[in-house]
């Protein structure tokens, strides 16, 4: 089947097979290697992409849902401008380890701050909840959401 | 350090690789494909023992887009590996002994076709009776796991005896006796097992794989294969975790098989997470027999400990861990009489394996529990207790070894004594809410590093000035996630003086980089680290003394190292490194230093077996831990509200990277202590995914408390040790001290369910 939807930023019209997950289409056919997959059936949160700017798992979803829809993945998520100050904050405050987890836990927190500019520390939890992390013990992502919060105040 | 300073040696520095896998440009082995990429699966067995009778693959051959299907008839050369006993079938020819073992190899043009071709395998197995529990195992008349095992189930025992065993006991005041037992923990690294493999146009088989220990997988995948290990390239990119669960063969052998057979195409294995979980291995389950006495004031006089670990039905790595929860067993205290025995047992469960923590974990569980007992029994404070008995340096540790090296344990103990979590605890248990219930409980601890007496545990650093006048630092280890590469460049970056940008990294590679080691044992940065230093020192001395050379200097004192060039201070003259590599041979731009960790040199053991498993070590991390529970009287849950663990383990080269090792320790341990309850019944995964094995999120866990202790280790780089485990140990016997204070009673099975402290608040 034909489907069209923008891809970080650029309008991108494909003929795939009707029941190919997002993770397999972004990974196998469109080489974003970023969007991990670690559990393949919606537990773990490392294929998080973002969908007309919300948080989805592209491990549960069907390249046909994403018709005329707009799509990010880690790396469309900073543009032209080097790195999106959630990704500087993640370097910045160590919430980096194996990074498997990273790109999909970077658009989760994307996501929390569209929804919530100036969260607590228990809000950034809950908001990430839904992402596992097997390195850090989840501090250190937590200081880095609200160093992006306390950067984009200034 | 991605900004333009030059790296200091203590100071916070983020880490290279964030930059890379932030972005999502970082490629780990599970993100190679290539064009003409083959699918290659294998067929599990389902049931955990039985005889392998017969193995149709016609039908799947049959399979549009089957490429082809191997069975263990294929392999050219020997069908047996394992890290020190070869007792693992490739693919299985006589018997399964565990539900994950591997049937039958198979190769296809998609996944849809490779899922098609896995399900038409036929395979008559003739179901054995199994033996599930290391104990029975070892009774008269059990099923056999290895019938040409001349041991029966024993696969390693390992025992140590210090001072007297019979009369000590009528000396002490108070005798503590109890047996804990522990499950299985998955690693869970989210990356799954994978890899990506492809025979070059020159014959040789190049594998990516996420592994912790890529020289030692060539070895075993060309003995597999049945060729010279110089036809086989291992390449080792960022693990996307590991924790112990990669340190060994995982899909290397099957990837470099299939290889062989897929007419020069890419071939690509990644494990699903069911397929990671039942083949996979685990933290052993242990079964251990404490007792434990005292004089009156506290001061430890005798411990007896047996320990049971269940290893599966492979060695894996279990005589080393099973040697090494030993060695750990009377925990870092001095106890002149020790009689300590473990038995690592074959059985038809999951294999055991390494695990962050190595056997320490489980003893540290048991040990800890025990002090508090004891502590209880003798109406002595819990901190008192530990600091009385606390080894220092000098003194001998519970298996009579003298140390030798640097110990912090009384000043992590003190420091904890002092801390107002532990000065106020009595005002914050005070404060729980309505049927709440509060306790504090401690765990002192420690993590060996290092392989041990008899593998030498030794790196080869490299370090190259290039062409272009950039310093090249080839990492010798495995970096799986802790920041060791990183922290590679720091090092080299310190001692030459060079920005981030004036250097490059190359991951271990069997042909690129020299064979360091395994990253394990809490000896990456360790061993690796003294290497380095040696390497980095060896190439600036001979760029400064070429420098005064081509300046005619009187000597290199003269002159000084900035990032990308040399100055003559005297002069203001100035060499670009890229100038000067170009005066240099290939050879002279190369320093290369080999380092190799000192040993213990008593034998504790009479048995050469128990030294080749690892035992004894001399140098040791140590901490202090201190968890802040509340249990909900209505449904028995325990949360976890505060944290706090005092580490020694040397000189902190990077806060920022320390920290990490901590907090995730400490999470992954509370994920032990409380949640990750993972369940085997006739050896058969009852929690096969992540939505049925409970792993810590982000709302589960404190804000934890990290303070280093940091001691000088005169043996380590800058001073430092491992401390890649130490914290994994502390949080379950913490927990349960805790959660026992609160309840005023205590569990022996672990992790502390909900289900299990409701019983016990109900049963006391």
């Amino acid at each position: 089947m034909k489907i069209n939807f923008i891809l970080n930023g650029r309008e991108i019209e494909l003929t795939v097979p009707s029941d190919i997950r997002v993770v397999d289409l972004l990974r196998e056919e469109l080489d974003l290697t970023g969007t991990k997959e670690s559990c393949g059936s919606g537990e773990c949160g490392a294929c998080t992409i973002l969908v007309d700017g919300q948080s989805r798992l592209s491990c549960l979803m069907l390249a046909a849902q994403l018709q005329g829809r707009e799509v990010t993945t880690i790396e469309g998520l900073a543009g032209n401008e080097g790195r999106h100050p959630v990704q500087e904050a993640f370097v910045q405050a160590g919430a980096v380890q194996c990074g498997f987890c990273t790109p999909g836990m970077v658009l989760a927190a994307v996501d929390l701050l569209g929804h919530r500019p100036d969260p607590s520390r228990a809000e950034i939890r809950e908001g990430l909840s839904g992402n596992l992390c097997r390195c850090t013990g989840y501090q250190k992502i937590v200081d880095a959401v609200e160093m992006a919060v306390h950067r984009e105040k200034g | 350090m991605p900004d333009g300073r030059i790296p200091q040696i203590g100071v916070v520095f983020p880490r290279t690789d964030a930059l890379t896998k932030v972005s999502g440009e970082e490629k780990f082995a599970a993100d190679y494909y290539g064009q003409d990429l083959v699918w290659a699966g294998v067929k599990r067995a389902g049931i955990p023992h039985a005889r392998l009778k017969s193995l149709d693959v016609d039908q799947a051959r049959q399979v549009p887009g089957v490429i082809a299907v191997l069975t263990h008839l294929d392999i050219p050369g020997e069908n047996r590996q394992g890290v020190v006993r070869k007792d693992q079938p490739v693919l299985v020819d006589d018997k399964v002994r565990h539900a994950g073992d591997a049937l039958a190899l198979v190769l296809a043009e998609s996944k849809p076709a490779l899922a098609a071709a896995l399900n038409s395998i036929r395979c008559e197995l003739e179901p054995l009776p199994g033996v599930f529990d290391p104990e029975q195992a070892l009774a008269e008349g059990a099923p056999l796991v290895h019938e040409d095992n001349p041991e029966g189930n024993l696969l390693l025992k390992a025992e140590v005896k210090t001072g007297e065993t019979e009369s000590v006991w009528e000396e002490c005041a108070a005798v503590i006796e109890a047996c804990f037992e522990t499950p299985h923990q998955e690693h869970c690294f989210l990356e799954t097992e994978s890899g990506w493999a492809k025979v070059e146009s020159n014959g040789k088989i190049v594998i990516v794989a996420s592994t912790q220990t890529p020289f030692r997988d060539r070895t075993e995948v060309a003995q597999v294969l049945g060729r010279d290990h110089t036809g086989i390239r291992v390449i080792a990119p960022y693990a996307g975790g590991a924790f112990g669960g990669k340190d060994g063969i995982t899909v290397q052998s099957l990837l470099g098989l299939a290889a062989l057979h897929s007419q020069g195409r890419p071939v690509k294995m990644w494990w699903d997470r069911e397929e990671s979980f039942s083949a996979g291995t685990k933290r052993h389950p242990a079964r251990m027999y404490y007792r434990l006495g005292a004089k009156a004031d506290g001061t430890l006089h005798a411990v007896e400990v047996r320990l049971y670990l269940d290893t599966g039905p492979y060695d894996h790595l279990g005589g080393a861990v099973m040697t090494q929860a030993v060695e750990h067993s009377g925990g870092p205290y001095r106890i002149p009489h020790a009689w300590l025995r473990g038995w690592a047992v074959y059985t038809n469960n999951p294999i055991g394996g390494a695990f962050r923590g190595f056997g320490v974990a489980q003893v540290t569980a048991a040990m800890e529990q025990m002090m508090d007992l004891l502590a209880a029994k003798l109406d002595l404070d819990p901190v008192q207790i530990r600091l009385k008995n606390a080894v220092r340096r000098g003194d001998k540790n519970c298996v009579g070894v003298t140390l030798t090296g640097s110990a912090g344990l009384s000043e992590c103990l003190e420091k904890m004594a002092a801390h107002p979590r532990w000065q106020e605890r009595q005002t914050w248990i005070r404060a729980a809410g309505l049927l709440k219930r509060r306790g504090v409980g401690l765990a002192a601890v420690m993590q060996a590093v290092g392989y041990g007496p008899f593998v030498p545990d030794v790196a080869n650093a490299k370090v190259e000035l290039t062409l272009e006048g950039k310093i090249r630092v080839y990492s010798g280890v495995v970096d799986m996630g802790q920041g060791n590469a990183a922290t590679n460049l720091q090092i080299a970056g310190s001692i030459l003086s060079q920005t981030p940008a004036q250097m490059e990294l190359i991951l271990p590679d069997t042909d690129r980089t020299l064979p360091s080691g395994s990253a394990s044992a809490s000896r990456c940065t360790y061993t690796f680290g003294n290497a380095l230093i040696g390497a980095a020192q060896a190439l600036k001395e001979r760029i400064l003394q070429r420098s005064a050379d081509l300046l005619m200097a009187a000597g290199p004192d003269e002159l000084v190292l900035v990032s990308g060039l040399v100055r003559r201070v005297t002069t203001g003259q100035e060499i670009p490194l890229a100038v000067l590599a170009k005066w240099l041979t290939d050879a002279e731009r190369i320093a290369v230093y080999r380092f190799r960790a000192p040993v213990a040199q008593e034998r504790p053991a009479k048995d050469d077996q128990v030294r080749l498993h690892g035992l004894p070590h001399c140098i040791f991390s140590y901490g202090a831990h201190l968890a802040m529970v509340e249990v909900d009287e209505l449904t028995g849950a325990v949360e976890v509200k505060g944290y706090l663990a005092i580490t020694d383990s040397g000189r902190v080269l990077n806060p920022q990277t320390y920290e990490q090792q901590i907090h995730g320790g400490i999470v992954q341990g509370l994920g032990y202590a409380l949640s990750e309850d993972f369940r085997v019944t006739d050896g058969l995964i009852q929690t096969s995914d992540l939505a049925t094995y409970i792993i810590p999120t982000a709302m589960d866990v404190p804000d934890m408390l990290s303070i280093p202790v940091e001691i000088n280790e005169p043996t380590g780089p800058f001073g430092l040790k491992g401390v890649g485990e130490v914290a994994m140990n502390g949080p379950l016997p913490a927990v349960a001290n805790a959660v026992a204070a609160a309840c005023g009673g205590r569990c022996y099975s672990f992790p502390l369910t909900s289900e299990r402290v409701l019983q016990l608040m109900t049963a006391s």
